[in-house]
């Protein structure tokens, strides 16, 4: 093993760039909230922050095809790192835009500290797509597992909000332990914690590819990512977790933490665990068919529209691991194709959900719904068109989404779970398509009235709309992107 | 590769070792007395009075953990001070990050009236 030594790293701003701008935003945020606390009627402090992600996405794009490895190997600049820091930054923007209108019913959402601990959680979900170390993956997921637990609470006055932040800090807390005895095993293994050189060690020394310390150590390190992107059988939080939250955030969850935590999950498993491909396949294969049929089975019979959609989430993450397992490029881009058509389709059906919130009640359960298709048809339509994507409807981009996954799981030889995926997929129909008939043809039990969203929701869900639709339409310009940025991945 | 762990293996029989030698002896070898004053909570000081279960200001609490954040601040100086000179520009700047950002919770913490003892 070698001596640790230690080289100072070259000051690479430009590695972090749009991190960095988030972290800044985060602090000035903090700074103005609570110098002005008394502007709880204003939504300044929700504007500052968008100012921040648009920015943040902006340099993204700009430093997007760089490839280098920055501050000895801890942070990697490639074109998938800069993929996920694409889908964190849209997560955010959407999340900030549903914010606004939800916290004018719910005040206490209105300070500094929400909108700061969201960016943070931002930049730990982009910084662990950009991870190149173990260590860096680790610190990543705590900064944002951290706000998202407080996140959770917010809503401190609400026992089910106090009961979903704790349910989520103990158990997530767990996860992560088993996540550091995985790495530490691994660590113990090779001898380093930087992905590229644990790939290198394993090809020098394939004796001990098959270690069973190596074994216990990816083991342990698949229960803590496992938990984190909701796959069975480390799911049962999630339900609970997603209906106590305040709605702007369950999105928020849904989509930044599993695309984070799949970022991760590639790049350990595919950079530094290659060797090993053979030998996670089989469990992952199984773990893939029993997180989307258990994921879909139970969201059936749902009444509460957040729960369904914790459920449903369960059985998105069942799909991304079905191009987990076909393992090659081509399901490696489909997962990133993915990620970013369930960001636009999740967080617009969140979006619509936050509409009806108030105070006094969430109206989240089903019947809440019915007839509110006639009586505001433009809400109807848009959460039409965010079932349509997550059934897998054609016109929208859950359709394409789910042919890539699929497809690379056919063309991988992987049949029978491509075949599973499609018959999940019909079985998703039934409770999808039940929110638009509720919508359009139940019987008005409750009268609910909608309270007028404020401009920027609007913009949010029309962004998220045509995201839905760009993406199953014209999906040609997404999927090169992703599939350049899986050619791109530093290995 | 795992002979290189044997140091800590042995450090930590030595530490579970000498733990549990001192408790077994020190039961063997020690006079046993019991009476009832041995059996109170605090077997020296004072008796106590009423229920235990009170209600305690933690305000204490607020301010014990702030100390400990800027404490550890501290403590992250004192090996990049020692290696200024190798950490050079990266390391200043690198300094000068984390202070900011220590310093815009510092004045959170003080707008916030966290400092504030009534």
């Amino acid at each position: 093993m070698e001596m640790l030594e230690f080289v100072v790293p070259a000051l690479n701003v430009k590695a972090i760039l749009p991190q960095a701008i988030l972290s800044l935003t985060a602090l000035t945020v903090l700074l103005v909230g609570v110098s002005s606390p008394h502007n709880k009627k204003t939504s300044s402090l929700g504007y500052l922050s968008l100012v921040g992600v648009v920015v943040a996405l902006i340099s993204t794009l700009m430093i997007n095809g760089a490839r280098e490895s920055a501050y000895n190997g801890m942070v990697l600049m490639d074109g998938f790192s800069s993929f996920i820091t694409l889908i964190v930054c849209i997560v955010t923007l959407l999340t900030i835009l549903s914010s606004i209108n939800y916290q004018r019913f719910f005040p206490r959402l209105n300070c500094g500290e929400y909108y700061c601990l969201l960016l943070f959680a931002a930049v730990g979900m982009s910084f662990m797509g950009s991870a190149g170390n173990l260590l860096m993956i680790f610190l990543a997921l705590e900064t944002m597992s951290i706000s998202i637990y407080v996140l959770a609470g917010f809503k401190s006055d609400e026992a089910q909000s106090i009961e979903s932040a704790m349910k989520y800090f103990l158990l997530g807390a767990f996860a992560s332990g088993f996540l550091l005895f995985g790495f530490a095993l691994v660590y113990g293994c090779t001898g380093t914690m930087d992905l590229v050189k644990i790939s290198a060690f394993l090809t020098a020394h394939p004796e001990v590819i098959h270690s069973k310390m190596l074994m216990g150590g990816v083991a342990l390190m698949t229960v803590g990512f496992g938990f984190k992107v909701a796959m069975f059988p480390f799911h049962m939080w999630t339900p609970d977790v997603y209906e106590g939250a305040p709605t702007s955030i369950t999105g928020f969850m849904a989509t930044g933490v599993k695309a984070a935590a799949f970022a991760a999950l590639l790049r350990v498993f595919f950079v530094a665990l290659g060797h090993l491909q053979a030998d996670w396949t089989g469990i992952m294969w199984l773990l893939a068919f029993l997180t989307m049929t258990i994921g879909n089975v139970v969201a059936l019979s749902q009444t509460n529209i957040k729960r369904m959609l914790a459920y449903s989430s369960i059985a998105h993450a069942g799909y991304l691991l079905v191009g987990f397992v076909a393992g090659s490029k081509l399901g490696q881009s489909g997962i990133l194709f993915y990620l970013l058509s369930y960001a636009f389709t999740n967080l617009g059906a969140f979006g619509v959900i936050a509409l009806l919130g108030r105070d006094g009640g969430e109206y989240t359960s089903l019947d809440d719904f019915a007839g509110l298709g006639f009586k505001y048809p433009l809400m109807g339509l848009a959460m039409a068109v965010f079932m349509f994507s997550m059934a897998g409807i054609p016109p929208a981009s859950g359709f394409m989404g789910k042919f890539y996954l699929f497809s690379s799981a056919m063309k991988a030889g992987f049949i029978w779970l491509a075949i599973f995926g499609v018959i999940n997929s019909v079985i998703s129909l039934y409770y999808y398509l039940r929110v638009v008939v509720v919508m359009y043809f139940k019987e008005v039990e409750r009268d609910v009235v909608m309270p007028k969203p404020s401009a920027a929701v609007v913009v949010g869900l029309v962004i998220a709309a045509i995201g839905v639709l760009q993406m199953g339409i014209f999906p040609s310009y997404f999927w090169d992107m992703a599939r350049q940025s899986v050619q791109a991945m530093l290995m | 590769m795992l002979v290189k762990y044997i140091p800590v293996l042995v450090m930590m029989l030595v530490g579970i070792g000498f733990g549990v030698f001192a408790v077994v002896v020190s039961s063997i070898l020690g006079p046993s007395r019991r009476f009832k004053v041995k059996r109170e909570t605090y077997e020296c000081g004072m008796p106590t009075e009423g229920a235990t279960y009170v209600q305690t200001p933690i305000k204490y609490y607020v301010v014990a953990l702030l100390f400990l954040v800027f404490d550890l601040e501290c403590v992250f100086m004192y090996p990049w001070a020692v290696h200024y000179r190798k950490l050079g520009l990266f390391g200043f700047v690198e300094m000068l990050v984390f202070m900011v950002i220590l310093f815009v919770c510092y004045v959170y913490v003080w707008k916030k009236g966290a400092l504030e003892w009534e």
